[in-house]
């Protein structure tokens, strides 16, 4: 290999860990507020206090010291709702993750591995699922069954499951048909051996980077279905409810949405970096 | 006296690597001159310099690069656009992959014609029907109309070879361009090249690692070793009395009818190419010669032997020394 | 080939029949429909009754069947709220949701094959790690968020351009840029890949040894086979786009497509929802089989092969 191709994969190992670690940050901060959330707010995310209403930051012009972040339309105290809404979010966003990616990696690692008529079906599935609109059937089952919490993560995990397939499908395929992978069938070990011990760690790199990836789209959705009134039902501070909520203000005191806005931009953001860092390393170490 | 292309002193410089370091060598007018060696002794890179097609990140540095007389190493990027395809063109390796998918041959072909003449459409597509037939195509208005991945490897390489020629440049540089063919499209490739040169004039600086080929198409021969050109002879000179040690090692290697004796083995040369590191210094092949002394680690002598023979060595000439074993 | 896209025609008709029983299992599995579409004052006799008006007191696949026959002839019958045909309703909606979709599209191409292509010949400078920035930072932007920023910005603050509506062309700028935003990191990501891996063919060093301008060369033939991929994804995104649309509409009050669904969504006046959800559905199918199209209409392999 020639001292260039070195050069750069050093510049490059070093721009992805500034990735990482600036992904890592954001998501780990976040992850460590929701799990402290009831501790560290300073007020009760709930509590009405109709006399200070829309109280701007406190580094803005007529702030109040006391409401770092300000209060919304019924008064309750920003930052803390923020801290819960961090909660809603990452709540939202690992459990779709888990309900998605089981569905998804069932039916890709099943038609990857076994192939023909299976494989047909899986590949049926994917499409279709592919020409339903999300948004939309998520709004249309929240408005059926009335809104709830589980309700959001149940329609999201049934709908984000796609590219957990289509991945899982692809990168089981390359495995079943690796050498090492056929010598183990011809020295006559199980299904089930070749699966759990061949294709299963093997895909795993791969699927944690969809992972990371649907779990940002799952935050955005979540926060687009409650900001649609049709998500996680009010008075949970989800991000997206609270730019909801603060709309109709939103031309007098812009903040109001910028703050929740700008927090859920930052979360999706950080996810992302955790994910493209994750890809990085996954294709040096495979071109290695 | 002129020649068509000279090279003086090239240094090739990729990141850390030295890939050619002073190498010189020319080429007259109507002469087919081969470029000898292992892959990896910069022989590729020699070629894509003159052309000014060097990967991003090369340094490359001359004495002289002089084409027809004129001096191009200071040339930009503008002004070697304008001699490429033009008055010195290239073919290379892989015919399969060098065409472009998405275009028929035919436009491909004309395109060539229409930037540096700005020759209408339907007389450019004249001239490539004809290069095409004078190429050995058969049929050549059904596969102006064809698209590459309709040809075969040994079509797409006469396809390269034609549209090579559509300017009628004074030098065409083949880069091993019968490598990745079947034997017995390779010896039509060769046979089309040679049959061009005769018919136009054309320079040709034959890029291969295949001493076959060179003793059949060659005028005179460079040896490259390490991003140097250690041995440069006629071709008959080269094979009849070669003096370089590096040389001598390579023609060992060849099995040569009625002088190489049954079961007695072939030559090898031990070791492999050394990895040339900027500021190397003295001959790079010291560390695999056989005949390798004190004086080889430093400055290295071009000594000429007369009649257009020269080498790269401290050794004498016409020693009789056994090369590497 | 020809086989190809009819076999790619048959499991797109199959496609779209699951994805009408979909739609109709849509109603009936999530609750009692008598009982959304009466509201929540009503007596157990007005639910009655609509059950009956609504054929609801039949058997489920009496009822299945009834409406997918009348579904593929385009009947998709009549809506509760606003009493019309649904399939009036929907055409009358489609052009303004179309217009924002081709909009969108063309502002996503518009930034992206740019950025892309430029990305890919300066590949590992600062200007190709900006370009990567721009993708992140699309793809994390919350686009209903995004819509209410520029709305701030540019119609209030700077005044330049309607709030919201589409009477004049100009309404269609601010949702078409926040529509862009969800396509422009992936046709651009996948622009810069396509292009990088075409400079780094042979053909395109011989394309340089040919002498051609560095135009010629960047779009001329590498751009050209870049872009196959990238065609067949922008119609795909086309199809993400119109399915969008409802957050974006419902955002900028433009009386599309995705702002009936969600009307009718929150009127619950499901034979709407369903239909939207349908003729959405179709239109991802049909440009999923234009991409497969457009691919062999721009690569010769696939056309001739």
């Amino acid at each position: 290999m020639s001292g260039a191709v070195v050069t750069g994969s050093a510049r490059r190992s070093l721009m992805r860990n500034w990735g990482f670690l600036v992904g890592a940050g954001i998501v780990g901060f976040c992850a460590v507020i929701a799990l402290i959330a009831p501790w560290i707010v300073p007020y009760d995310p709930f509590a009405i206090d109709l006399e200070r209403r829309l109280v701007p930051p406190s580094f803005m012009e007529g702030g109040d010291p006391r409401n770092f972040l300000g209060t919304d339309q019924l008064g309750r105290d920003y930052l803390s709702r923020l801290i819960y809404g961090a909660r809603i979010s990452m709540v939202i966003g690992v459990l779709t993750v888990i309900t998605s990616g089981l569905i998804g990696i069932t039916l890709g690692v099943l038609g990857g591995f076994y192939g023909g008529k299976i494989d047909d079906f899986v590949v049926f599935c994917i499409t279709t699922r592919l020409s339903i609109p999300a948004v939309l059937v998520a709004l249309a089952v929240a408005a059926l069954r009335g809104s709830s919490f589980m309700l959001v993560v149940l329609v999201l995990g049934l709908l984000l499951w796609d590219r957990f397939a289509v991945v899982a499908r692809s990168t089981t395929m390359q495995i079943r048909n690796l050498d090492y992978v056929a010598a183990a069938w011809c020295a006559g070990v199980s299904r089930w051996w070749v699966l759990t011990r061949e294709v299963l760690p093997n895909i795993a790199t791969h699927l944690a980077v969809v992972a990371t990836l649907e779990m940002a789209l799952a935050i955005l959705l979540e926060a687009a279905l409650s900001f649609l009134g049709l998500g996680v039902p009010p008075p949970l501070p989800s991000w997206g409810l609270m730019i909801s909520e603060a709309k109709e203000y939103m031309f007098f005191e812009p903040w109001v949405i910028i703050i929740p806005g700008a927090a859920l931009f930052v979360l999706v953001l950080g996810v992302n970096l955790l994910g493209d860092a994750l890809r990085d390393m996954m294709g040096t170490d495979l071109s290695r | 006296m002129s020649a068509l292309l000279e090279i003086r002193d090239l240094r090739v410089t990729i990141g850390s690597t030295a890939a050619v370091r002073g190498a010189s060598l020319s080429l007259d007018k109507g002469e087919t001159h081969c470029l000898v060696g292992e892959s990896g002794c910069g022989k590729s890179i020699t070629a894509l310099s003159v052309m000014g097609l060097l990967p991003r990140g090369a340094v490359r540095e001359t004495t002289a690069l002089r084409f027809a007389g004129e001096e191009i190493g200071h040339y930009g990027e503008r002004q070697m656009e304008r001699l490429r395809g033009d008055r010195m063109a290239m073919i290379f390796q892989e015919p399969m992959t060098s065409l472009n998918p998405a275009y028929t041959v035919g436009s491909q072909m004309t395109e060539v014609l229409r930037r540096h003449r700005g020759t209408p459409r339907a007389q450019a597509v004249d001239r490539a029907a004809e290069l095409l037939a004078r190429v050995g195509i058969t049929a050549p208005g059904l596969r102006l109309g064809q698209f590459p991945h309709q040809l075969s490897g040994g079509l797409r390489q006469r396809v390269m070879i034609a549209m090579a020629l559509m300017c009628d440049p004074e030098l065409l540089i083949a880069d091993e361009p019968t490598t990745a063919l079947d034997v017995t499209v390779q010896a039509q490739i060769l046979r089309l090249l040679a049959g061009l040169q005769k018919d136009l004039g054309l320079g040709i600086l034959l890029i291969t690692h295949d001493l076959g080929i060179v003793a059949r198409v060659a005028d005179r021969v460079s040896v490259m070793y390490a991003g140097e050109v250690v041995e440069s002879a006629p071709t008959a000179t080269l094979f009849a009395a070669p003096q370089h040690p590096y040389t001598r090692g390579l023609l060992s290697c060849v099995p040569v009818p009625g002088k190489v004796k049954r079961d007695e083995p072939l030559g090898s040369i031990p070791g492999v190419v050394p990895r040339i590191r900027p500021g190397f210094t003295g001959c790079g092949f010291r560390d695999r010669c056989a005949e390798a002394t004190p004086a080889c680690a430093g400055t290295i002598p071009r000594r000429d032997l007369g009649s257009g023979h020269e080498m790269l060595c401290v050794l004498d000439p016409g020693r009789d020394g056994k090369a590497a074993a | 080939m020809l086989l190809f896209l009819l076999r790619r025609l048959g499991v797109a008709v199959l496609v779209a029949l699951t994805v009408l029983t979909l739609a109709f299992l849509l109603t009936r599995v999530s609750g009692d429909l008598a009982i959304s579409i009466a509201g929540p004052n009503a007596t157990s006799e007005d639910i009655e009754t609509i059950r009956r008006v609504y054929g609801l007191d039949r058997p489920v696949w009496v009822q299945y069947l009834d409406w997918l026959g009348r579904a593929v002839q385009g009947d998709f019958g009549e809506s509760y709220f606003f009493r019309d045909r649904v399939a009036n309703l929907i055409l009358g909606r489609m052009p303004v949701t179309l217009t924002l979709g081709l909009v969108g599209l063309c502002i996503a191409l518009v930034v992206s094959l740019p950025l892309g292509i430029l990305a890919a010949v300066r590949e590992g400078t600062m200007l190709d790690r900006a370009v990567g920035i721009v993708a992140l930072v699309g793809q994390a932007m919350p686009s209903f968020w995004l819509g209410l920023v520029l709305m701030i910005i540019f119609g209030l603050q700077l005044a330049w351009l309607p709030i919201s509506g589409v009477e004049s062309w100009q309404g269609y700028i601010l949702p078409g840029v926040v529509l862009a935003f969800s396509a422009i990191p992936s046709l651009t990501r996948l622009t810069r890949s396509g292009m990088i891996e075409a400079l780094s063919s042979d053909y395109i060093r011989t394309a340089r040894a040919k002498g051609l301008t560095r135009f010629s060369i960047l779009v001329k033939h590498g751009f050209r086979n870049a872009a196959i991929p990238v065609v067949s994804i922008a119609a795909v995104q086309l199809g993400f786009m119109l399915g969008g649309s409802v957050v974006i509409e419902t955002v900028f009050a433009l009386h599309g497509v995705g702002f009936l669904a969600w009307e009718s969504i929150s009127k619950n006046d499901f034979p709407v929802v369903q239909a939207v959800v349908l003729v959405l559905a179709l239109i991802y199918i049909g440009l999923t089989l234009l991409a497969d199209l457009l691919n062999a209409v721009l690569d010769p392999r696939l056309r001739t092969g």
